[in-house]
């Protein structure tokens, strides 16, 4: 998704400066899931299918509601079914409507070497850049959430866009717009994260839910999706949400000191062969080598 | 007539390197170069234009796996022309202790070297084995949407082990340039027309040189 009209203050494998890094202030924009007053109807995935303009693709049955395991590359928003049993022997279903996070700090973004192709919005938002893509998928590589989702046909990633197109004109998230239980919320990540304490402190004092909390991770800088659980100390039950995501160490230390390193020995190695050849030269000048037809019968 | 290797020419020259070899040879360097152009466009932003010069991100993405394919039969061929050569032996202990001689031009202070030296059998085996690491880790990075997530830390090992695999070939590709093209006058020639002179042989691996000799003056069997 191509926006002109929105800001960019990150720039996936960009050398140099960021042209609209620090020349506008803008709200950070998110998203808040109450995953406690959703009721798992799919009316966000149908709207962001719906939206998107995403080709449907086969679903599976597996005597569940879960008609996918995963997102795809055509499927941006789904919402992850996970029947969980409560220490009083009852019940319960915890269900995530899982789609990209927008972290402040992407692992998509750093692992990426090709310029443009992952950017971040001035208002939070991280957006794939397809016609930039080259495909190398180092973001699903990236991203501790399991979000980008290669296509084997164009050979490019996509995700969910948080609807870029629709709130660089000021609407919300086309699943905020379909969500009949209000368990969707869009505004400013101020706002949002006011909010979800609210309605986490409310599930503590009255609903009985005392481990309710939000979850904003900081690993990542914290993200432009926030979610409302009833049990903040236990992520992992929602679908396997990871309960400290990190970009990988590995990744992190190939884009970090490996960079650095590597580039101080080839330039230093570089230099370092060509001071020899000053100093030393080559181990035979080529007259000294031509001695004319020294026999092959010595 | 078939050429043979550390066969005597007229003219005072020995064949070092048969067709095959010399084939083969150019075949690692030329995909060897392809890798190292586009992989470095994706090792850093700063040198990403080299992929658009290149053909584009996305070509070049498509068939930097394929060149390295082709590069890692090369070495894989080399392995079978070569490895037998390149084992190590007491004369290469030597040589290690007395690298400062070596690096100083000062050859006539270094233990005689046979067909290889032992800078060139490590050159070798750093090119071999980082050939293998190069291989496995770039078919994960190939066929990332293949890797199930609860395999996804063979992603973060191949994500790091690719370049710093990468990294090690570029300082011996780096060396090898400069000792067969600038500091050893001959050796470039050597993998061209395939001989050196009597003179190279003697004067930089004096035990093959003696062994050459030994061998045409010895009766036919």
């Amino acid at each position: 998704m191509s926006q002109e009209t929105l800001r960019i203050q990150k720039i996936s494998g960009h050398a140099g400066s960021v042209p609209g890094e620090d020349t506008q202030r803008q709200y950070t924009v998110c998203k808040l899931i109450d995953t406690t007053t959703c009721i798992g109807c799919k009316a966000c995935e149908v709207a962001c299918m719906e939206w998107n303009d995403l080709p449907f693709g086969e679903t599976v049955f597996d005597n569940s509601y879960q008609t996918m395991p995963e997102t795809r590359w055509n499927y941006w928003n789904l919402i992850l079914f996970n029947e969980h049993e409560r220490e009083d022997g009852s019940l319960m279903w915890l269900m995530r409507k899982n789609q990209c996070m927008h972290c402040a700090e992407p692992g998509c973004l750093a692992a990426c070497p090709s310029d443009g192709a992952i950017v971040q919005y001035t208002n939070g938002i991280v957006d794939f850049q397809q016609d930039k893509c080259i495909g190398c998928g180092y973001c699903i590589t990236g991203c501790p959430f399991n979000i980008p989702k290669f296509n084997k046909e164009t050979k490019r990633v996509y995700k969910c866009t948080l609807c870029t197109d629709r709130v660089s004109q000021g609407l919300e998230p086309a699943c905020i717009k379909s969500c009949p239980t209000g368990c969707l919320h869009f505004g400013s990540k101020d706002d949002m994260k006011y909010l979800a304490e609210q309605r986490a402190k409310q599930l503590r004092d009255h609903y009985n839910f005392p481990k309710a909390g939000v979850y904003d991770p900081p690993g990542v800088g914290g993200t432009g999706v926030i979610y409302v659980l009833h049990d903040a100390s236990q992520p992992e039950l929602y679908g396997g949400l990871p309960k400290d995501p990190r970009i990988p160490l590995s990744v992190k230390l190939w884009k970090g000191p490996l960079k650095w390193l590597g580039n101080i020995a080839m330039v230093g190695g570089l230099i370092g062969l060509f001071a020899h050849y000053l100093r030393y030269g080559p181990k035979e000048r080529e007259e000294e080598a031509k001695e004319p037809h020294e026999g092959a019968q010595p | 007539m078939s050429e043979h290797a550390d066969q005597i020419l007229p003219h005072g020259r020995v064949l070092r390197y048969p067709f095959g070899e010399r084939l083969n040879h150019w075949i690692a360097a030329f995909s060897y170069i392809y890798l190292l152009l586009t992989g470095l466009a994706f090792w850093s932003p700063w040198l990403f234009w080299i992929a658009v010069l290149m053909g584009g991100g996305q070509i070049s993405r498509t068939l930097h796996p394929w060149a390295g394919l082709i590069f890692f039969y090369a070495v894989a061929r080399m392995h079978g022309y070569w490895s037998a050569q390149m084992k190590n032996t007491e004369v290469d202990k030597q040589w290690w202790r007395s690298i400062s001689h070596y690096v100083q031009n000062e050859d006539d202070k270094m233990p005689p070297a046979g067909r290889y030296n032992a800078g060139q059998k490590a050159l070798f085996w750093s090119f071999f084995y980082a050939a293998i690491v190069l291989l496995l880790t770039g078919i994960v990075l190939w066929f990332p949407e293949w890797i199930p997530w609860n395999l996804r830390w063979l992603r973060y090992i191949s994500v790091f082990l690719h370049p710093v695999a990468a990294l090690f070939t570029i300082a011996n590709f780096l060396i090898h340039i400069y000792m067969s093209a600038f500091a050893e006058r001959g050796a470039f020639g050597s993998v061209i027309h395939g001989d050196v002179t009597l003179h190279f042989a003697k004067r930089y691996h004096p035990a093959w040189y003696d062994e050459i000799v030994r061998r045409a003056n010895a009766p036919r069997k």
